[in-house]
C-alpha cells in the first residue's frame, strides 16, 4: 500500500517539476508547482513527518503560491524571452550529468540506512508537539533567528516594491513639496509641546502663501 | 519503501530545478525552480530524518521553507520594482551588476 502512495506521489512531484521547467505561461507554472507541492507533502506524510506536510499545504500550497498568483497576474505572462542557444543545449546537459552523479554517489555511499525502511517508528514521532518542543529547547537559536530573518524580509519586500515617483500629477506635487509653512511644524518640538510657533510668523508665511496662490491664479 | 527511492526522487527534482535555472530566462520562473531545488533538498532532509529516527532533520526542513518563504517575498518584490520601471521582465537584459 504504501509502495503505491509513494509511487503516486513521486510521479506527481516529478510531473510537477517538468511543469514548471517546461510549461511557457508562467501562470501554468505556478499551478504546476502547487501540484508539486501537495504531491511532495503526501511524500513527507509517507516519511512520518505529519508536521512539516502540514506546513508544507498551508504555508507554501497556500500562501506562498497566492503571492506568486498575484505577481503573475500584476506582471502579466508577457512575451517569453529565449535563452541563447549555447544555454539550450548546455543547461538540460548539466542537469543530466549533475543527476548521473549524484545517482552515482548514493549508489557508491557508505550510509548502510539508506536501503533500510528507517529506524524503527516511536509513537509521537513527527507530531507537532515534538517539533514544538524541539524548537523551544535544543532549536531556540534558530527559531528566533529565522522570525527575525521573516521581518527582515518583509521590510525589504515593502522597501523594495514601494512607488518611487511620487504623485501622479505634477503640479500638485510640487505644490505640496514648496507650499511655506511655519517653522517647527511637523517636528518633534512641536510633538513635544514647546511653544515656540511665533504668532507674527505665522502669519507672515500665511501672507507668503496668499501672495503665491494669487500669483498662481493670474 | 527504502529510503534510498526518496533520495532518488530527491536527486530528480533538483536536476529539473538546476536545468530549469539554466534554461529559463523569465525570473519569476527562475524563482519557481530555485524553489524546486529547495524542496528537493527539504525531501531529502525529512528522509534522512527517518532514516535516522530523530526530528532535527524536520526542523531543519522547516527552517529551510522559512528561507524559501524570505527568498520568495524580496524576489517578488524585485520583479514588481522592475516591471514598474518599465525593464524587460528577462534575466538577460538586466546584466547592470555583471562588473
Amino acid at each position: 500500500m504504501s509502495a503505491v502512495l509513494f509511487f503516486i506521489a513521486a510521479i506527481g512531484a516529478l510531473a510537477g517539476a517538468i511543469g514548471v521547467v517546461t510549461l511557457r505561461n508562467p501562470f501554468y507554472s505556478v499551478l504546476a508547482l502547487v501540484c508539486h507541492l501537495v504531491a511532495l507533502a503526501a511524500l513527507f506524510l509517507l516519511l512520518r513527518a505529519e508536521f512539516v506536510a502540514a506546513a508544507q499545504v498551508v504555508v507554501y500550497a497556500g500562501a506562498v503560491m497566492v503571492l506568486y498568483v498575484f505577481v503573475v497576474a500584476y506582471v502579466g505572462g508577457g512575451e517569453e524571452y529565449q535563452a541563447g542557444a549555447a544555454l539550450r543545449v548546455l543547461g538540460p546537459l548539466f542537469a543530466l550529468a549533475l543527476a548521473v552523479e549524484l545517482c552515482i554517489a548514493m549508489l557508491g555511499s557508505a550510509l548502510s540506512g539508506i536501503g533500510g525502511k528507517g529506524a524503527p517508528y516511536v509513537r509521537g514521532f513527527g507530531t507537532p508537539r515534538e517539533i514544538g518542543r524541539l524548537f523551544l529547547t535544543s532549536y531556540l537559536f534558530p527559531f528566533e533567528l529565522a522570525s527575525l530573518l521573516l521581518l527582515v524580509a518583509a521590510i525589504g519586500a515593502v522597501v523594495l516594491a514601494r512607488r518611487r515617483r511620487g504623485l501622479d500629477d505634477p503640479e500638485l506635487e510640487s505644490r505640496l513639496l514648496h507650499t511655506p509653512r511655519p517653522v517647527f511644524t511637523g517636528t518633534m518640538a512641536e510633538a513635544a509641546g514647546l511653544p515656540r510657533i511665533v504668532p507674527e510668523l505665522i502669519e507672515a508665511v500665511r501672507a507668503g502663501a496668499e501672495l503665491e496662490r494669487t500669483d498662481a491664479g493670474s | 519503501m527504502p529510503i534510498g527511492w526518496y533520495l532518488t526522487v530527491s536527486v530528480l527534482i533538483f536536476c529539473i530545478g538546476a536545468g530549469g535555472v539554466l534554461t529559463r530566462r523569465n525570473p519569476l520562473v527562475i524563482l519557481l525552480c530555485l524553489e524546486l531545488m529547495l524542496n528537493a533538498a527539504n525531501l531529502a532532509l525529512v528522509a534522512f530524518a527517518r532514516m535516522h529516527g530523530g526530528e532535527a532533520g524536520q526542523v531543519f526542513a522547516l527552517i529551510v521553507m522559512v528561507v524559501a518563504a524570505c527568498e520568495v517575498t524580496v524576489g517578488l518584490g524585485l520583479i514588481v520594482a522592475i516591471y514598474r520601471r518599465n525593464l524587460p521582465i528577462d534575466v538577460d537584459e538586466l546584466h547592470e551588476l555583471n562588473g
